[in-house]
């Protein structure tokens, strides 16, 4: 087992990941990156065919043509979310074709990639790294998965491609409108997802770059948000996703009275904090609760007739309504969460498709979500250290991927508007079961109990002094939900195994998750 | 006879709630089986309780299996006590959760009752935040909200949750069931800090008074509320046409509610809209109340997801002189106060009377004018009525508009 070291949040963290060194946290800005961006291999077009008609018959054939041999790294993007299935079809064939060992690198995965667990255990996937939730979670905080996962925010998976620390062999990437030269997009076709944000490095960085559709379009596939340039081969296959399962219908508000009782909070306390003013910006998670509270800000605005200059997302209906309704200049998309959101991205120049480069790489030379006056998100747990974790449960269980959720707290206001308790469990506890966001970037908490205010942020405190909103301490709602809840829960059972490694936006490690003992 | 007994909720989908089954046993001592969604972090915690519990009730030997899907104590505490009851046990103690301070402490006789929020008795995921919602009134429903099978259920978890669950400022409401279940609810309620109790279907005064009676001879153990107010509810047509005798059958009346599913089906009609077809046994009712100087209240708006027509019923019963209505969503009772409250047009030109009135008696003058009008007493009084009301539901800084 790999050498631990403190970490300077105080957490016991493996200084070797998978075999390969990794850097202890340092402080939220602590690290400073040094040397060049890496590159993909240098390329000829003399060696692509001249006509740009780069198809080839099917998945397994490009995975051959690519050179693909055990231990390489494949990367695939879930913009396709629940209904992908280009990553399924990568490694059956990757399974066919006898190869093992490979690291799956996916921006994010979701519970229809649950078939991922028979391929770790015959031997074909080494170890994933990217989220981890449901049946895969379990699989690996049971330390049944070889390597160890290693979870990142989205921004720090940009980096990690850019700095060097994960060399992609050869992407995947499923493209619901494409051309025959690999141009293509996501907001358009049967399988439209709206933009594919989170496959532009893979398109820029990786060895090989393979273009999967299932609604080829003449050349010029227009716009192109991936690159033909870019790319190595195209294949065009039946269906590349369930389109019930990509975007919803419709986004659902949460009905839930504590829900909205907090989002209204949340929305009471931007007003208050002087937040909501002519020109300002924000970025709501897509959550229910952070939903409605998108809805309390837009009454808000439309009482006091004040402009957003730009929201960012997780587009969906109600952010499109804001735009055609004039209370926004801009949207500036991360994921599209619903058809209305992929319909305004193809028609309204207004609504703009970004990526984790734009937003959250924290090798960029800046990010758009240190700019932004407020982000609405959520947290697993947070403690009296204002410390969020964001990927286990309290029992030690991986449940969710980090997301854009790191990056966010750069925000000027990172507010996590959540319940005191779930069920039983109270959500403000001692110390946070993993670390995934340090206490001076979290600002406010807003339980339906009580908002509770970084001490750090003594503007915040004062600009909402004198309101009839309920500030209270942390340790004062968490002293009154362990009374309801009898008490503080135990904690689980963990052993010293790291079954998977916490990265922070800069590629150090900020902590690490341990097998749960049965 | 049977010795197994089981309470409690374990259909797919339950939340904050548990089932338990106690088999009473000859020997052997305690055994429990335990399944729960928090049993990592306080599976320990429950089996302890469970064990501290059938200690308190007398029960030495018995085999306990439960499903829990993240039941908070008191809920563990009355699905394990109604269990061992339904096995055929006579519990040695009432298995009491440790009350808050502060249950003894009377409500107000003449606070503000402008909403009043149902939570169904026996469904406990709704009671620990409901307060946190603002209303004036939490009624713990014992009645109709409440299965026939459950009815004894629901009245541990409902003393459990009164001895329990901060209310936030609310009043400590509980709506008990028709004749003699209902008085039977009052020994469940009563010793446990319930502030008011609605008394469903009132059509005669002797039922205020049975409740009434049975109520002070409960608050004679020193336990509980040293006084516990009435609302009687008016649900047909007998009800509305006795309402001023029901509302002066006792003192402890505070207020007079209308119930308008039951009383419009008693007359024989279709509840509508516009509500023609109840328009008089409200008038009734809302007389009936002023006349015996109690609070008239109005039926609930069972729509949760018409909040426009909320406030336009609210406004409407406003104007008939009603003080407050029904809630049976948390999302209610914001749209509800709002709307009860004076408007600033009503606010600004009261406290303009009040200015006048202030001056003319300052001035020992008979004769109260504003302007060129004059004003009479009874616009005076109103005006006084709706400065005061502005000051309680913090619209106005302080009364007369100084």
């Amino acid at each position: 087992m790999s050498r631990q070291v403190q970490n300077a949040a105080g957490r016991m963290v493996p200084v070797e990941i998978n075999g390969v060194a990794a850097v202890p946290y340092a402080g939220p800005r602590g690290h400073q990156p040094t040397g060049r961006k890496t590159g993909p291999l240098l390329r000829s077009c003399a060696d692509f065919p001249a006509d740009g008609d780069k198809r080839v018959e099917s998945i397994k054939q490009a995975l051959v043509n690519a050179g693909l041999k055990d231990g390489m790294t494949i990367s695939t993007h879930h913009h396709l979310r629940n209904g992908d299935r280009v990553a399924n079809l990568v490694f059956a064939a990757a399974a066919e074709l006898g190869v093992k060992d490979l690291r799956w690198f996916p921006s994010a995965s979701f519970p229809c990639h649950d078939g991922m667990i028979a391929h770790m255990d015959n031997g074909v996937i080494h170890h994933i790294e990217g989220s981890l939730n449901g049946p895969l979670g379990d699989y690996c905080t049971e330390g049944r998965m070889r390597g160890t996962a290693v979870l990142r925010s989205h921004g720090g998976r940009w980096q990690a491609i850019q700095d060097g620390e994960v060399r992609i062999d050869i992407a995947v990437i499923a493209a619901p409108t494409a051309d025959p030269f690999g141009n293509a997009t996501g907001d358009r076709g049967p399988a439209a997802c709206g933009l594919l944000g989170f496959a532009l490095a893979d398109s820029q960085y990786a060895d090989h770059v393979i273009v999967v559709t299932d609604n080829l379009v003449p050349f010029p596939c227009i716009p192109w948000q991936i690159q033909g340039n870019n790319v190595d081969q195209v294949v065009v296959i039946d269906s590349i996703g369930d389109p019930a399962k990509i975007v919803s219908g419709s986004t659902q508000i949460t009905k839930s009275p504590d829900r909205l009782l907090i989002a209204e909070m949340t929305a009471r306390f931007c007003d208050e904090a002087g937040i909501i003013r002519d020109g300002f910006s924000f970025q709501a998670g897509a959550g229910g609760t952070a939903l409605s509270f998108g809805l309390f800000l837009r009454d808000i605005m439309r009482e006091r007739r004040i402009k957003a200059r730009f929201v960012r997302g997780g587009s969906n209906q109600y952010l499109v309504n804001m735009l055609e309704e004039g209370l926004t200049d801009y949207i500036l998309d991360g994921q599209t969460f619903d058809l209305e959101g992929v319909r305004s991205m193809r028609e309204n120049p207004g609504h703009v498709n970004t990526s984790p480069f734009t937003s959250y790489n924290w090798n960029g030379k800046g990010n758009f979500a240190s700019m932004l006056d407020c982000v609405v998100l959520g947290a697993t747990e947070v403690d009296l250290g204002f410390n969020g974790n964001v990927v286990t449960h309290s029992d030690g269980r991986l449940l969710h991927g980090i997301g854009g959720w790191q990056n966010c707290l750069f925000s000027k206001c990172t507010i996590l508007p959540i319940p005191s308790f779930r069920d039983r469990i109270p959500v403000i506890v001692d110390n946070v079961t993993t670390l995934c966001g340090p206490g001076e970037l979290i600002d406010v908490i807003v339980t339906e109990r009580g908002i509770a205010i970084n001490p750090l942020r003594r503007d915040l405190i004062e600009a909402v002094q004198g309101s009839s909103l309920p500030i209270r301490s942390l340790v004062d709602i968490k002293r009154e939900v362990e009374d309801l809840c009898g008490g503080p829960a135990a904690k689980p059972r963990l052993g010293q195994k790291v079954v998977a490694a916490i990265k922070w936006v800069d590629g150090t490690v900020i902590d690490a998750v341990r097998q749960l003992e049965k | 006879m049977s010795r197994v007994g089981e309470a409690g909720k374990r259909e797919a989908g339950v939340r904050s709630d548990c089932w338990i089954s106690v088999e009473l046993r000859d020997a052997g001592g305690i055994a429990i089986a335990l399944k729960s969604k928090v049993r990592a972090l306080y599976g320990e915690a429950i089996e302890a309780q469970l064990r501290d519990g059938c200690r308190v009730l007398g029960v030495a030997h018995a085999s306990i299996t439960v499903e829990d899907a993240g039941a908070l104590p008191y809920v563990l505490a009355a699905r394990l006590e109604a269990a061992v009851r339904r096995a055929g046990h006579q519990p040695a103690a009432p298995l009491l959760p440790q009350a808050r301070s502060g249950l003894k402490e009377a409500g107000e006789r003449g606070r503000l009752r402008r909403s009043r929020l149902y939570l169904p008795g026996n469904e406990p995921r709704f009671f620990p935040n409901a307060g946190l919602h603002g209303p004036d009134g939490l009624i713990l429903d014992l009645e109709d909200s409440v299965a026939p099978s459950e009815k004894d259920a629901a009245r541990v978890l409902v003393r459990n949750a009164l001895r329990t669950i901060d209310f936030c400022g609310a009043e400590r409401m509980v709506r008990i069931n028709q004749g003699l279940q209902g008085l039977g609810d009052l020994e469940w309620v009563v010793p446990h800090g319930v502030q008011l109790v609605l008394i469903p279907k009132v059509e005669d005064p002797r039922q205020v008074a049975e409740v009434d009676e049975r109520i002070t001879a409960l608050s004679r153990t020193g336990e509980g509320c040293a006084e516990v107010f009435l609302m009687p509810i008016i649900e047909s047509a007998l009800g509305a046409w006795r309402a001023y005798e029901i509302a002066k059958a006792s003192p402890n009346v505070v207020g007079l509610a209308i119930g308008l599913e039951d009383y419009t089906a008693d007359i024989g009609a279709q509840r509508t809209t516009a509500g023609t077809e109840s328009f008089w046994a409200r008038a009734q009712v809302l007389n009936g109340a002023r006349a015996a100087g109690v609070q008239p209240i109005d039926t609930v708006f069972s729509d949760v997801g018409d909040e426009a027509g909320l406030r336009a019923s609210v406004l409407e019963a406003k104007s008939l002189g009603f003080i407050g209505k029904g809630c049976i969503h948390p999302r209610q009772v914001a749209v509800v106060h709002d709307a009860f409250a004076p408007t600033a047009d009503e606010i600004d030109k009261a406290v303009r009377i009040v200015r006048a009135y202030e001056d003319a008696e300052a001035r020992g003058l008979g004769v109260v004018s504003l302007g060129t009008k004059m004003i009479d007493a009874p616009v005076v009084k109103r005006a006084l009525a709706t400065v005061a009301l502005a000051v309680r539901m913090g619209r106005l800084e302080s009364g007369g508009g100084e």
